[in-house]
């Protein structure tokens, strides 16, 4: 029970901690608005807020989907395909390796202002992990496994599908988890370089304006939203591996 | 079941290095038509890699020699293969697990493994209660039952066993020998082990492997026929025979 009402009194007492901060440091509404401030701009603005908030959460799911898919397609390619890890790991890397921010710019001069080029910073933040923790896992079938199914005369594909990917998808769903984390990174920063709406976009706005209450009532919707994410992108990847046996590394 | 031809193994000049250090020089053995083949050796000394070259397993430019039937047909799809882990596949029942050989080689109708069969095999070995079950709730002994039956049900006539017993507790590995030995009593039977009294209960014939180089090996054709009891006297003599056999390594190495 205590776990349900927990990320609640983490809440309440992250509240607290602010209220008390505001009341000790006598901090001016323009620096740090207290809580209630925050609150009050929060439903006397919650409509703007919600169309915003919609925006953004509708471009870390596409940018979660479609980031997921990718990193998936490419750890299967990787595995299947000899050829393509020799080509492919290299690359790979040199795009890891250049920080994504950096690109943000040239995705926006692209892509244009709206929601493509936020699903695309999305896209390129989540692919990596998920490639890397999937493909991780795929290389990691039992040294026995492999013996047995050869022993055995198993079709690869037949193989692949029916051992291996399940036995990888421990591995995919951590992968996975650090996606959902880190994808409002991506459509944060994308809508930060430019645009017209999203959470980001009018965190930017309300701050060049002074409405710092409006400024941290976005942060909070966002927190919330980024949170929720990943706490049901956690449960339910928990309750497939749970169905599948293969909770806690369960793979004997 | 029904008696399968059962085949023999014909080893030939077969030399083998890993990491610098030659583990088998120009050995040659030759297996027993439907025996059980027991190859005894101390941890390392190079039994698992035979056993590997024998089931396919090692790329052939990895060692030298030929592994062949008598009649120089090819052992693959002749073998099935147990080891330690019974390598079930967690998300799967009992019964599923035992199939898998349909779905890893895409067989239905009338190519697969018929259902029947696995059931009626399952219910001989004790485990049709177990049937719906997944492996994470099952015992060891019955984790590695399941991995016999599917090894049956594969029905070829070399079984590869990979010291498959040696993760189970005294008195569930003795059920599981019996077991295995009435099982497999039609097939050619390879089977790996450290434990001389493992090897002296169950093997037609055991050759003791030796190291650091292994070039040759010594046999020892336990008296009586298998299963054997372990109290029996001529059986613990031959055990004080193959423990010195073993030890002798050691001042060698």
């Amino acid at each position: 029970m205590i776990k349900v009402f927990r990320p609640f009194i983490i809440l309440a007492g992250l509240l607290f901690v602010w209220q008390m901060l505001v009341y000790i440091t006598e901090a001016p509404p323009y620096i740090l608005p207290d809580p209630l401030a925050v609150f009050e701009a929060l439903f006397q603005r919650l409509d703007t807020l919600i169309s915003h908030a919609g925006i953004t959460f509708l471009e870390i799911i596409l940018g979660f989907l479609i980031g997921s898919l990718l990193g998936c397609c490419s750890a299967l390619i990787l595995t299947t395909v000899k050829s393509a890890r020799d080509w492919l790991t290299p690359i790979l890397v040199i795009t890891q390796s250049l920080p994504v921010f950096a690109l943000a710019p040239i995705l926006v001069l692209w892509l244009g202002y709206g929601l493509p080029s936020k699903v695309a910073m999305a896209v390129l933040i989540i692919y990596f992990p998920v490639t890397a923790a999937f493909y991780d896992g795929l290389r990691r079938t039992p040294k026995d496994w492999q013996a047995l199914a050869q022993v055995m005369g198993a079709k690869p594909l037949a193989f692949l599908l029916h051992v291996r990917i399940p036995l990888a998808l421990p591995s995919l769903s951590s992968g996975l988890r650090v996606a959902m984390a880190t994808a409002p990174i991506g459509a944060i920063v994308g809508e930060w370089v430019g645009s017209s709406e999203g959470l980001g976009y009018l965190m930017l706005h309300a701050n060049g304006r002074m409405q710092i209450d409006l400024m941290f009532a976005a942060l909070l919707i966002l927190s919330i939203m980024a949170v929720s994410l990943y706490l049901i992108t956690d449960h339910l990847l928990h309750r497939l591996l749970q169905y599948l046996s293969l909770d806690d590394h369960k793979t004997r | 079941m029904i008696p399968h031809p059962a085949s023999n193994i014909h080893i030939q000049d077969f030399c083998l290095s890993y990491q610098e250090r030659q583990i088998f020089k120009d050995f040659s053995l030759n297996m027993k038509n439907g025996k059980w083949n027991v190859l005894l050796g101390r941890s390392g000394v190079g039994k698992s890699s035979l056993l590997t070259a024998i089931a396919g397993l090692l790329p052939p430019e990895s060692y030298q020699g030929t592994i062949k039937a008598v009649d120089g047909s090819v052992l693959s799809g002749k073998i099935s293969w147990m080891t330690q882990d019974a390598l079930l596949l967690p998300w799967l029942n009992v019964l599923e697990n035992i199939l898998i050989g349909n779905r890893l080689r895409q067989l239905s109708g009338t190519d697969a493994i018929s259902e029947i069969k696995a059931k009626s095999l399952l219910a001989d070995l004790g485990l049709e209660p177990f049937m719906e079950m997944k492996p994470e709730n099952l015992s060891g002994g019955m984790r590695q039952r399941t991995a016999l039956a599917r090894t049956l049900l594969e029905d070829r006539p070399i079984v590869l066993l990979d010291e498959p017993f040696s993760a189970l507790d005294a008195v569930t590995r003795t059920e599981m020998h019996d077991l295995t030995f009435r099982y497999l009593s039609d097939k050619t039977v390879v089977m790996i082990t450290h434990d001389p009294l493992e090897a002296l209960k169950l093997a037609d014939i055991i050759y003791i492997l030796k190291g650091p180089t292994i070039t040759n090996v010594e046999i020892l054709t336990p008296s009586n026929t298998a299963p054997r009891n372990i109290k029996n006297e001529r059986l613990l003599e031959e055990h004080d025979t193959l423990m010195k056999q073993l030890s002798d390594n050691e001042t060698l190495s």
